[in-house]
């Protein structure tokens, strides 16, 4: 009975292999709905869409856009360790989009307007986003408050906190705030020399690799500590862990400041980059932090996956970008890589979906082979 | 001529990867008979019953209901041929109360407007008829095992199924309960109604059953009339080998106090009266304390009160002449305190923690499984875990890399017992330590613990079980509503005498 285990039994490869038809379904329906809003440019559009920086004809340019497109994947990759790190421990933190704010705030407070360097920015920018998953996880222990609900709230406050908090900071000839080159060039992140491999694309900041090792360092912290092994412990079964003496409470607060942190971080390493900046009068919350949810799953769940799946997301949504706005509106972009991600999500569907066929297919196989030696033994009772 | 039998399963076999649950088992049950299924642990007795109920398709073999073939591809099926079941783990929803539980599914209902009182009525009916006490207005989470069985036998009651199956229904009812859900199942067969009653204990099948079947290792062995058989052949049967009913073991040589608890007051969740009142008693090095009552009694409260799961509310417990009546729970447990706990899937385990994991659940942080830099030693934690397996025989699928949530209950329960006595602690707390275990393993865990005893440690045992109570105690103290109103001794007291402390009518002073 003990035949060799079909290679698609394997976890990761069929993590990954569900990462890949959710893409393909999420391309094919977004290339269907490009299709019925505007048929002519429909191809066009979605091959512009997967090519991003591709398109450029020059080898050079290309680095140039591979090099923003890799700056703006950092963010991304912290927030869905965010997500991911509480929902390994049973908690949905919905919430890191407003503790990547609050990141962005503290960041681009401590640079634009009390002129620190980009080190103590970082710090502050993770301190603050620890602190707001803080609140989440003192709720959550001790009056037993949802994190997803409390985790909502939070994040409009947050967001309006940090439109609050950056007013002072807003450059007056627009909405946004100063540029960091101009008011605050010691706040941005070094680049170490990484720009020169990126047709000196200045933004190619140690924010790529920092996110990087976090999502490996994640992964130790997770399946090789003790802390890993009590906080998922806890995520499973609270009753367990306490019933084995852990201090269920306080695994559930770290979480959340470790997941905030990492969310803080996300918001402040993008920033201090300087790419962008802050729009001071924003009245939605960044897509980042909900993004994270799509690209955690779409990840598998793994800290490793996440840094691919982030890097997938933040390709097609700057790819949105290059879509020929003569024929569509310009809402466009952002409603095709919202389509592919919606599908990202859908990774563990995907799973279930496979294993319930394949032991399908073995039962049946299983009945084949006993019908075979049924007749053989009947055939054999003949002769 | 009229077929006799209620429903037959023919031939079934089911395999899973790497197992054959089922092997070409035969199971016919007549109309109005109690029929026991007896067999060990992974001996496929759940798996055949999921086949009944459409939970498993069966590779080979067929289902007939009054001689006709018939489908069952999932519960409902099930529903429709009017067969019931009572799980060893219920289905209830924790949230809702136990009237909602009952009707759950078939609620009576004039367009779309739940007619409770209506439901109600009929299920105080059936509760006041059958002797299943409930409260129909308590929340599940709240209420005991016990009352939670009640609830799902009622349920089956309330849908008028005319197969009924009992999935080890008297794990964790008193003798006075046992006795009467007998009488019910009796009563019931009576009626016409089939019974299918799935049980290790044989002094139940020998008492209530008309016929038992025996299944070991997922093979068919036998069907037997009980009046011609006796116990001593069933567990051959079962077992494959003969067992010794009787706990050997020498008297106790009880010495220094390891607990001492001292006026204890725990509160109640349920309720705004005290779940234990005033207790107070000691447990001394080599001897096993037993705490007997029906179930509901405070036990459960005592236990979290001793080892720091509620907090208590007045009183104080003592260990090894340290109070740690405010201790945390990590801290009894270094300290020699190991606990079997009475819920093995709420408390005991981490259900998708893989075996090897919930092995170290009590020692993970200790030098041998943790290095300095606080990073898992994952390879002594697989050698370890391969060493209890090895040794307290627990059975799974892939070793110590099986998910808890996968292996069967017997084996769930014999990972935690291995965990908690391997941890060699000054103080055992067993709560229902053989709960949902066959004779084999049994005999094994009773062992363990009088080898425990006789090295000198403590041991204080909370059991329903009143064999177990009698055998393995050294002293029993009885529990009821939340006090302490007798002290016996095991080998000068009488079942019946320890039943009329449990229900109350009788009392004596407890020595402290």
């Amino acid at each position: 009975m003990n035949e060799r285990r079909s290679l698609l039994r394997n976890d990761g490869l069929q993590t990954f292999v569900c990462s890949i038809i959710c893409i393909i379904l999420g391309l094919i329906i977004g290339y269907l709905a490009l299709l019925v809003i505007n048929a002519e440019g429909a191809f066009e559009a979605i091959v512009n869409v997967i090519k991003n920086f591709f398109k450029y004809p020059s080898g050079d340019a290309r680095m140039k856009y591979f090099g923003s497109t890799l700056a703006k994947t950092a963010p991304l990759i912290m927030c869905s360790l965010s997500i991911l790190f509480a929902y390994k421990v049973g908690l949905f933190n919905i919430g890191a989009a407003g503790q990547y704010c609050l990141g962005v705030a503290a960041g681009l407070y401590c640079a634009i307007i009390l002129g620190l360097p980009w080190y103590v920015c970082l710090i502050v920018g993770i301190v603050f986003g620890a602190v707001s998953g803080a609140i989440c996880g003192i709720l959550r222990s001790f009056c037993n408050v949802n994190v997803v609900i409390s985790g909502i709230m939070l994040n409009w406050i947050s967001l309006y906190a940090t439109n609050l908090l950056l007013k002072p900071a807003m450059d007056p000839t627009g909405k946004d705030t100063f540029r960091l080159v101009r008011k605050a060039p010691e706040a941005i992140l070094p680049t170490l020399g990484m720009d020169k491999l990126f047709s000196n694309n200045q933004y190619v900041t140690i924010a790529i690799p920092i996110a990087i090792i976090m999502a490996i360092i994640v992964w130790i912290v997770l399946d090789k500590t003790k802390f890993g092994y009590e906080l998922k412990a806890t995520g499973n079964n609270l009753n367990a862990a306490k019933y084995c003496g852990m201090k269920e409470n306080r695994n559930i607060i770290l979480t959340m400041v470790i997941a905030g942190g990492l969310a803080g971080m996300g918001g402040a390493l993008y920033y201090l980059s300087d790419i962008v900046q802050w729009n001071v009068n924003s009245s939605s919350v960044p897509g980042m932090g909900f993004n994270g949810i799509a690209a955690a799953f779409l990840g598998g769940l793994n800290p490793i996956g996440c840094i691919f799946s982030s890097y997938f997301i933040t390709h097609i949504t700057v790819g949105g970008g290059n879509v020929d706005l003569s024929h569509y509106c310009a809402q466009i972009a952002d409603f095709i890589s919202a389509v592919i991600i919606y599908l990202c999500g859908f990774v563990l569907f995907f799973k279930l979906f496979i294993n319930s066929r394949m032991d399908k297919a073995e039962e049946k196989k299983i009945e084949k082979r006993k019908a075979l030696a049924a007749k053989e033994n009947k055939e054999g009772g003949n002769e | 001529m009229e077929n006799q039998y209620a429903i037959e399963m023919l031939n079934i076999t089911k395999r899973f990867p790497g197992i054959i649950a089922n092997d070409n088992i035969t199971l016919q049950l007549k109309k109005g008979e109690i029929h026991a299924l007896l067999g060990e642990n992974g001996a496929g007795k759940s798996t055949l019953m999921s086949v009944l109920f459409g939970l498993y398709q069966p590779e080979e073999g067929v289902i007939k209901k009054d001689g006709q073939v018939v489908q069952v591809r999932d519960p409902n099926d099930a529903n429709r041929l009017g067969i019931g079941m009572v799980h060893q783990h219920f289905k209830l929803v924790e949230c809702f109360s136990v009237l909602d539980n009952i009707i759950l599914g078939v609620e009576p209902n004039t367009a779309g407007f739940l007619q409770k009182a209506e439901a109600r009525e009929k299920v105080m009916k059936l509760s006041e008829q059958y002797g299943l006490h409930v409260d129909p207005d308590a929340i599940i989470e709240d209420i005991t095992v016990g009352m939670q069985q009640r609830t799902e036998i009622l349920k089956m009651l309330y849908r008028e199924n005319e197969i009924l199956i009992f999935d080890e229904p008297t794990a964790v009812l008193t003798p006075q309960e046992i006795e009467e859900l007998m009488q019910i199942m009796k009563n019931l067969a009576a009626e016409g109604k089939s019974i299918l009653f799935i049980s290790h204990k044989l002094n139940e099948i020998m008492e209530v059953a008309d016929r038992c079947s025996v299944l070991r290792k997922g093979k068919y062995i036998g069907t037997v009339d009980v009046c011609n058989t006796t116990k001593e052949e069933l567990s051959r049967m079962m077992v494959g080998r003969d067992v010794e009913f009787v706990v050997h073991k020498d008297p106790a040589k009880p010495t220094d106090v390891v607990l001492d608890v001292n006026k204890m007051t725990v509160a109640s969740k349920m309720h705004h009266n005290n779940a234990v009142k005033d207790v107070s008693f000691k447990v001394r090095r080599g001897e096993i304390v037993c705490i007997a009552g029906i179930d509901g009694n405070g036990q459960t409260e005592l236990v979290y009160g001793i080892t720091g799961l509620e907090p208590i509310k007045s009183g104080k417990v003592e260990m090894l002449g340290v109070d740690i009546t405010k201790a945390p729970i990590r801290k009894r447990s270094v300290m020699g305190m190991s606990h079997i706990p009475e819920d093995r899937h709420k408390h005991g385990l981490v259900l998708d923690y893989s075996l090897e994991n919930n092995l170290v659940l009590q020692r993970y942080f200790e030098p041998e499984f943790t290095n300095a830099a606080g990073f898992l030693r994952k390879k002594n934690i697989r050698s370890y875990a391969e060493r209890l397996i090895e040794k307290f025989d627990v059975r799974s699928g892939q070793g110590p890399i099986t998910m808890a949530r996968s292996m069967s209950g017997g084996n769930q329960q014999k990972a935690i017992v291995a965990r908690e006595i391997d941890k060699d602690p000054e103080l055992l707390i067993a709560v229902q330590p053989t709960r949902g275990l066959d004779v084999g393993a049994i005999e094994y865990i009773h062992k363990q613990i009088v080898a425990h005893r006789d090295e000198g440690k403590a041991v204080l045992l909370v059991s329903l079980e009143l064999e177990e109570v009698m055998s393995l105690s050294d002293r029993i103290l009885v529990m009821y509503e939340g006090e302490l109103v007798g002290e016996l001794d095991p080998k000068k007291t009488t079942v019946e005498e320890l039943g009329l402390y449990m229900a109350g009518a009788k009392r004596s002073e407890v020595s402290y």
